[in-house]
């Protein structure tokens, strides 16, 4: 936050996330029918999540095990016995008028995650943000549009339900985190988390990853928790931290002008880039949980747990903390590779075929980066193998050709593939670092410049760069820019 | 003892409108079904374990496999009514 006011001093923000997070199976949590993003309205539907008479959902195995791995990589307990309950409400985007979640029995409970904040000098400050729970539930339906009645002048909605029983897990924290930049460097990391897993896109303009925050302001130092305010309908990280920083100076503001802050709950506006309050449904927050009756406990065992266990990867903070103390990496740069687990692999690819790491971090970094971004790829669609760049930093590194040389010969790499020697050889793009050669090409260049050698001779010493432009041009890029510097200047002085 | 406020709120959050006449009526009703399953509380279950069945099954999940589901147009027939592939409702105050 660089807006802070020095008033802003005196109050510290007391902010808690809740995550909804949209588990990327084939079908819906308790039926068979597809949770494809997009499809025409009322196709993924089914009996099951329609809430018709008589049927019975069935627990996806797959939603199970994504809860669970989620729970293990947010150091969570495991519950030895979890069930599922009813939670009861009138809304039009629930057709059984409850939804399937769980209550006081959650599939995890009392886990963390380590956040990294790295500053604009690259300094990296972490903190642990507690988990208090995860637990699974069914999605609801979407309101997708609202008009009125031409004949009777009364309003209605329509209903889309191919949302409704998508899988979700909801993650709580604990009320850790004290400003927008934190809520937001939390809501990526558990997006790395869910990506690396594989348990989610985590796309969050298709809603797969939603957050509502609580937020609370109180005098620094105090022991008393504010009035909590709700805010949802943020869909990007950075409309989470403004959310947030909009909402803290306006809970100051109200305090210092002696207003009470209300408890309710109120929506990000993006637009005029605000929070305004949302009418409240009185008598709505009584859910009336009980446990499910058409579904079994949960009770997973130690042999499965153990299975899980092992089928996690190495996860994003793992990575950064190993780039950084065995590979020597900066925090910024072992933050950039790992936030894609694809990107981080290939880094890794390259580093165990032979490169080093700080070379192979800063062609991916910059040059491959720049390739990607610009032709709208991911790292895993590029020809360019992990040890072809192992190979062509070994050139560069053993004088076979130029850091210059390298990036002329990298987009066809990153094209085409095939081998960085044979296409060094065939280009016949080798580095000239042959003195002798070299000197031919500068006594070449001097007299084919007489006038620019005199006015050298007379003090223009920052002529040299002229005729290192010109041998360069004249080898074709290849001879050894230090040891052409080294012969030029011998030369030009002689 | 349940009384008439809370007979009322009840019938609020199940959407149910009741006349005084049926408030009256229904308070002395709901308190003998109440009374009824007190009598549960004579038995002695110190040593039981709580539960939340009633039968000892656990675990019961289907594998992650598609099967759309045939009966569109027939679940959509079922609805009071619809515009199109869309359900439709009345519109719901305070709501999105």
């Amino acid at each position: 936050m660089t807006s802070a006011a020095p008033v802003k001093t005196e109050y510290e923000a007391i902010i808690g996330l809740e995550t909804h997070v949209q588990l990327s199976t084939e079908t819906k949590i308790f039926s068979s029918s597809s949770t494809k993003f997009g499809a025409p309205p009322n196709t993924n539907i089914d009996p099951v999540c329609m809430g018709m008479p008589g049927t019975l959902p069935v627990l996806n195995q797959k939603v199970l095990e994504y809860a669970v791995k989620t729970g293990l990589a947010l150091n969570c307990q495991i519950a030895p016995y979890s069930k599922f309950d009813r939670k009861q409400y009138f809304y039009p985007d629930l057709p059984k008028n409850y939804q399937i979640s769980q209550f006081d029995l959650p599939i995890a409970t009392g886990g963390w995650l380590e956040i990294e904040l790295v500053d604009k000098q690259g300094n990296a400050t972490r903190k642990k943000i507690g988990i208090t729970r995860l637990h699974m539930e069914e999605d609801a339906g979407k309101l997708v549009h609202a008009g009125s009645d031409r004949l009777s002048g009364s309003a209605y909605s329509l209903v889309d339900y191919n949302r409704a029983g998508v899988p979700l897990i909801e993650i709580v924290t604990e009320p850790d985190l004290r400003s927008g930049q934190e809520a937001a460097e939390y809501a990526q990391e558990l997006r790395r988390i869910v990506r690396y897993l594989g348990v989610s896109d985590g796309n969050m303009q298709e809603g797969s990853l939603r957050c509502d925050v609580n937020i609370s302001v109180r005098p620094v130092g105090g022991e008393k928790f504010g009035t909590k305010v709700e805010i949802k309908n943020m869909n990007s990280f950075s409309a989470i931290q403004r959310a947030i920083e909009y909402e803290i100076e306006r809970q100051i503001a109200a305090i210092e002008s002696g207003e009470r802050i209300v408890q309710e709950t109120r929506l990000w506006e993006e637009g005029s880039q605000r929070t305004i309050s949302m009418r409240t449904k009185e008598g709505s927050s009584d859910y009336r949980y009980f446990p499910e009756p058409d579904l079994g406990p949960i009770e997973v065992s130690q042999e499965q747990l153990a299975q899980w266990r092992s089928e996690l990867p190495e996860l994003p903070a793992q990575k950064r903390h190993r780039y950084e103390n065995e590979l020597g990496l900066s925090a910024y740069d072992a933050r950039v590779l790992t936030d894609d687990r694809a990107m981080a692999e290939y880094f890794e690819a390259a580093v165990a075929a032979g490169a080093p790491a700080k070379q192979a971090a800063n062609w991916i970094t910059s040059d491959i980066t720049g390739y990607l971004n610009k032709e709208g790829k991911s790292i895993s669609e590029i020809a360019l193998k992990p040890e072809v760049l192992a190979e062509m930093i070994g050139l560069i590194e053993a004088n076979t050709i130029s850091t210059k040389i390298g990036k002329d010969i990298l987009p066809e790499l990153l094209a085409k593939g095939g081998s960085a020697k044979a296409l060094v050889e065939s280009k016949g793009l080798i580095q000239i670092s042959d003195a002798g050669a070299i000197e031919a090409i500068i006594d070449e260049v001097i007299a084919a410049n007489p006038g620019e050698l005199e006015k050298y001779r007379s003090g223009k010493k920052n002529l040299l760069g002229f005729f290192v432009g010109q041998v360069m041009k004249k080898s074709g890029g290849r001879a050894d820019p230090k040891l052409t510097n080294q012969l030029l200047q011998k030369k030009l002085e002689s | 003892m349940i009384d008439l406020e809370q007979v009322r709120k009840v019938a609020l959050l199940a959407r149910l409108q009741l006349t005084p006449a049926e408030e009256e009526q229904f308070t002395p009703q709901l308190n003998s079904i109440l009374e009824y399953f007190e009598q549960l509380s004579e038995l002695d279950t110190e040593n039981v374990e709580p539960t939340t069945r009633a039968i000892d099954v656990s675990n019961v999940t289907r594998p992650d496999q598609l099967k759309p589901c045939e009966a569109l147009e027939e679940i959509l027939q079922e609805a009071p009514d619809r515009e199109d592939q869309y359900f439709r409702v009345p519109q719901i105050l305070g709501g999105e």
